[in-house]
């Protein structure tokens, strides 16, 4: 890996990383881009973008991340042929993507990741009503403030791991630096001759600038996982916290991890003949309806958790605006000490519900 | 808790080749136990879906035992060893989201271990007893 840097000019940071993106698009090893990009509306989408002139817009930092990519991108290689896509992903969208290849939904063949430090992103309803300004206080410290009079995303302000890991073959380095003078990216040796680049070092201030932000983030975690730890052991527990539940099953769609095509609540096998539910609310004195809701979400629980990101896109898809995020990763962060498993970090580390060891756990079931 | 008419209501999901097995060489050898079993045979323990498991406890099952082969000695070759890492994942889950994970007991009986069974149903009955009726039978609200 070599440091470089992205030159900025006047027309600032955006346009930089539109023009560092249109390099890489001319290499003869990269088909097409995969990137957030801004549309005429001003509503910022992912897009897969062939034509260079459009990466004009695109808008990598744009605050807001209206779905997951990784489960985008598991559409673009889950099967030959592909193309050979340089990807743009947040740390999020890179540990879900980890988990989709792992789980034989994606494929990181041809697909050049290009992670990029997240600094946090707003609710979309937030971001489309006043298109929040890019670029936060605090960059270069690493003491991050939203805009004011706005919040980012519960699952950004919790998320301790905003740098992009293994699996990012170019990384966009922005805590630490001042990006005025330009974006530094940390490319491997043969991308290091790209006409945009200029030479670069690793910004003086990264290293203190991540720590505080990860440290930040950590606290902010803990104290929520302890908030919903309290109300999960507490009274109704689970059972109240969903109880607004409607069954919509937004939370599934948007689930980067929840791959399945037809997930099995969508199906038949819980549509009861009408005896049933009369028997059910016969001996309950009442049958809460749609029935099953909490079914869903501990069957989603026992299917995802393991592999839960904390990308939030649960939260924000709910229409009851209920904080699903929060309670799946606080059972997923359980679930995942368990199995001693962090989830979106190396695709050689076996999911822990589809292999096993002959010498483990070796007092369950025998007592 | 010590209703003196309650009765514990167990949905057991026992493998075809072991414990399925075990029961009925414990009533073949007219061994006694609670009849507060109901079983359901499946071909393997590797086979028993979380949600067999959750669907019962929410809708009012005291207990839910898996049955299954000792460790090394499944008809699937590694089919219990699935299911340890299923019933992990299921117990940390329901443990972490506020749930009576003591409920759910796995348990690994040989076909020639009849007695283990009568004891093992015996056992659990008699724990499921001192724990009380799953509250999720009459919560209308949870569902």
């Amino acid at each position: 890996m070599t440091k470089k840097l992205i030159p900025v000019q006047e027309a600032g940071v955006q346009a930089a990383l539109a023009a560092f993106l249109q390099a890489v698009l001319t290499r003869d090893d990269i088909d097409m881009i995969f990137t957030p990009v801004r549309m005429r509306s001003g509503a910022v989408t992912h897009a897969l973008v062939a034509d260079p002139g459009i990466l004009a817009q695109a808008d990598p930092l744009a605050p807001v991340l209206p779905v997951n990519g990784a489960a985008q991108m598991a559409r673009l290689t889950v099967r030959e042929p592909r193309k050979r896509i340089a990807a743009v992903l947040r740390p999020c969208e890179l540990r879900a993507f980890v988990e989709l290849v792992k789980l034989k939904q994606a494929s990181f063949e041809g697909v050049t990741v290009i992670g990029i430090d997240c600094l946090g992103t707003y609710p979309v309803p937030d971001f489309m009503a006043d298109h929040i300004e890019a670029i936060p206080q605090g960059v270069e410290t690493g003491a991050i403030k939203p805009a004011t009079g706005y919040r980012f995303r519960d699952a950004c302000q919790m998320c301790e791991q905003p740098v992009p890991g293994a699996g990012a073959d170019i990384k966009i380095e922005l805590l630490g630096a001042d990006l005025r003078a330009g974006v530094p990216v940390d490319v491997p040796e043969v991308f290091a001759d790209l006409p945009v680049l200029r030479d670069g070092a690793e910004a003086p201030g990264r290293a203190a600038a991540v720590e505080r932000l990860v440290a930040a983030r950590t606290a902010r975690r803990d104290a929520d996982f302890a908030e919903t730890r309290e109300q999960l052991r507490s009274g109704g527990g689970m059972g109240d916290i969903f109880a607004a539940c409607i069954h919509c099953m937004n939370c599934q769609q948007v689930c980067p991890i929840c791959y399945c095509k037809v997930c099995v609540f969508r199906g038949q096998i819980f549509d009861y003949p009408p005896e049933k539910y009369a028997a059910w609310a016969g001996r309950k004195g009442a049958l809460r309806m749609p029935t099953d809701t909490l079914l869903f979400h501990l069957t989603r629980l026992n299917h995802m958790a393991v592999s839960c990101v904390g990308c939030g896109m649960c939260t924000e898809a709910c229409p009851s605006a209920l904080p699903v995020g929060q309670v799946f990763r606080a059972v997923g962060a359980d679930v995942q000490a368990a199995f001693e498993y962090l989830p979106g970090q190396s695709v050689d580390e076996p999911l822990p519900l589809v292999t096993f060891k002959e010498n483990e756990w070796n007092e369950v079931g025998e007592e | 808790m010590t209703d003196p008419i309650f009765e514990p209501r167990i949905v057991a999901y026992l493998c075809n080749w072991c414990t399925y097995t075990g029961a009925d060489l414990a009533g073949t050898s007219r061994l006694q136990y609670p009849p507060n079993v109901r079983i359901i045979r499946l071909m393997c323990s590797g086979s028993v879906d979380p949600m067999y498991v959750l669907q019962p406890l929410l809708h009012g099952a005291d207990g839910v035992l898996i049955g299954g082969c000792h460790p090394g000695d499944c008809h699937y070759q590694e089919g219990n060893y699935k299911a340890r890492r299923r019933y992990i994942n299921l117990k940390t889950i329901l443990e972490s989201a506020g749930f009576e994970d003591e409920r759910v007991w796995l348990r690994w009986i040989s076909a020639s271990e009849g007695a283990r069974f009568a004891e093992t149903v015996a056992e659990m009955t008699e724990a499921i007893r001192a724990l009380g009726p799953n509250p999720l039978k009459v919560a209308w609200e949870v569902g």
